[in-house]
């Protein structure tokens, strides 16, 4: 047993040197803009740059409109099927899962070429539209996470009780979901969006090839052209993504721990 | 005959309301799920399908296999193989590291702080992918990045010297590894959490050794829920295209960097060897994916 704690204590030593290298040498080089002394000069020339804070907001705004657009498409269906439908459990739950299968830049192709300015639906025939597709196909990319997450959420309580409940007191569906449902949820629909908006902040296949102004992109074309800078976004991402999981990890201490129903 | 048919049908419908109300109720149930399916049905199943078809046709639309035919050329041969390379070997190192460090923080004895801080950091880096990703390795093992200078300064290595290139086979798996590990200590913990304390307390009795007890219980349980990660790894990395991007430009001709350059600026001169690749890869993520349920659904039979 004592040999086996060295080797634990081996293995972790050794994880955690790969996983902290990087950071700490990220941070170093991020620092070392200022010939021979460290400064911060250069999170002061990306924050204080005009297109980082165009694209990053960009992003944010995208992201919002991404978790509003998750939320609609799944916390109806996945609190439909616990009610009425369990039979479509396993196909819808297939579906979810098939973003992490068909990679996001396949999915951004078949979006070019089928909402083609010629197509039927021309979702790029102006910049409104495509903004509407990016966020489309970020709910696409969030799927297998909000779906997962409202799940979870739904387990811990009893959605048909509740809902009975609701419907005694006359309730109509709106009100149903809106101000019983979701509510119960809140907490697990919470920790999808942080995830969500921790995935879709940074991303570049479909930003980049629907020609969008948004923040990944932007991280590239700034990692092609300069030397600090890139090490100094690269820190406010990592902060950005451990702020978001942080969250994640805050709220989950206030979702309810026990099942109701055995389901 | 009209009549008597109608009359019938009202006798029925007063006889049986159950099936009277189910028929009113069918449309209604399902609204519920209606935008979730049409979505899906519009934003991911039919362009995938698109492409799909698009690579059996040829420009006027006829059935063809020459599109499939034409991805035996080099170029997208060596860039299928390289994007396999990277994706099994980072696959590969992601899961046994993930392993090991799964074990040592549940089985370990180590002290429970740290067994927390290590999920709370997997989850944080195993979203740290990307571009940001890419600019970090660049500052650890790019000419001027730290680790590459110390080696050089402290032990007289310099590994440009011998070979290494953050631009190359090695240089992008290494930095795979970075959200691979973690992925796998996220999803390999709750499988080792469920090895019961009793099935090593009965081996024991049953007068195995520690090794015995690895050898003939740990493994074999653990077993398909680790192929089955390694699936899911190998499908992650190999969709995975900004990390590459960013880290080496187009100088790595991997299988989606090719793909991007084909959707910007039909670089290979064929707007339908562009889906045929696209198929590729959904038959190469597909094929791993169908590998891991099988897997999932065998593991899943010991870990409730």
């Amino acid at each position: 047993m004592k040999s086996g704690r060295f080797w634990a204590w081996v293995v972790f030593i050794l994880g955690a040197a790969y996983f902290f290298i990087p950071l700490i040498a990220t941070v170093e080089f991020s620092m070392r803009m200022r010939r021979g002394a460290y400064s911060f000069d250069a999170y002061q020339i990306v924050l204080g740059d005009a297109r980082f804070q165009a694209t990053f907001m960009y992003s944010v705004i995208a992201a919002v409109f991404t978790i509003i657009l998750g939320v609609l498409i799944v916390v109806p269906a996945a609190y439909w099927i616990r009610l009425r439908l369990p039979q479509l459990r396993p196909i819808v739950e297939f579906i979810t899962l098939l973003p992490l299968v068909i990679p996001a830049i396949v999915i951004v192709f078949g979006y070019i070429r089928m909402y083609g300015s010629n197509s039927p639906l021309p979702f790029l025939a102006n910049d409104t539209a495509t903004n509407a597709l990016l966020v489309i196909g970020y709910a696409t990319l969030s799927l297998p996470y909000m779906y997962r997450a409202v799940d979870t959420g739904l387990r811990t309580i009893d959605v048909r009780t509740l809902t009975e409940a609701a419907q005694i007191l006359g309730a109509g569906w709106s009100t149903i979901i809106t101000r019983v449902i979701l509510p119960n949820v809140l907490i697990a629909v919470l920790s999808g969006a942080f995830l969500t908006f921790a995935i879709v902040i940074g991303e570049f296949t479909m930003a980049s090839l629907l020609n969008r102004p948004a923040f990944g992109p932007y991280l590239q074309n700034i990692g092609a052209n300069r030397a600090y800078e890139p090490a100094a976004l690269a820190i406010i991402a990592f902060a950005i993504t451990w702020g978001c999981m942080s969250l994640i990890q805050i709220l989950s201490r206030f979702a309810p721990k026990s099942a109701n129903r055995p389901n | 005959m009209t009549d008597l048919s109608l009359s019938n049908q009202a006798i029925a419908g007063k006889t049986a309301p159950p099936s009277e109300a189910r028929a009113l109720r069918l449309p209604t149930q399902w609204i519920g799920v209606a935008p979730f399916f049409i979505f899906a049905l519009m934003f991911l199943i039919l362009p995938t399908l698109y492409l799909m078809l698009g690579a059996f046709q040829n420009d006027a639309g006829e059935f063809t296999l020459e599109n499939i035919v034409a991805l035996a050329q080099p170029s997208i041969v060596a860039a299928y193989w390289i994007s396999i390379k990277v994706s099994l070997a980072s696959a590969l190192i992601g899961a046994f590291a993930g392993l090991a460090i799964a074990i040592a923080i549940v089985r370990g004895g180590l002290p429970e702080w740290i067994r927390s801080a290590t999920l709370t950091f997997s989850g944080v880096a195993s979203n740290f992918a990307g571009v940001p990703l890419a600019f970090a390795f660049l500052a650890t093992l790019g000419r001027l990045g730290l680790a590459t200078v110390l080696l050089n300064t402290l032990f007289g290595l310099n590994i440009y010297a011998h070979g290494f290139n953050i631009l190359s086979f090695w240089g992008l798996t290494l930095t795979y590894v970075y959200f691979q590990i973690p992925l796998m200590v996220v999803i390999i913990t709750p499988a080792i959490d469920g090895l019961k304390k009793e099935w090593g307390e009965a081996a024991a009795t049953l007068g195995a050794t520690t090794a015995q007890y690895w050898r003939m219980v740990v493994i074999p349980v653990i077993w398909p829920s680790f192929l089955g990660t390694v699936i899911l790894l190998f499908a992650n990395a190999f969709g995975a295209i900004a990390t590459a991007y960013a880290l080496t430009g187009s100088s790595l001709n991997i299988v989606p960097i090719l793909l991007y350059a084909q959707i910007r600026g039909d670089v290979l001169h064929n707007a339908h060897l562009g889906y045929a690749i696209a198929f590729g890869m959904i038959v190469i993520t597909g094929l791993a994916n169908v590998f891991y349920i099988w897997f999932r659904t065998r593991s899943e039979r010991w870990l409730k």
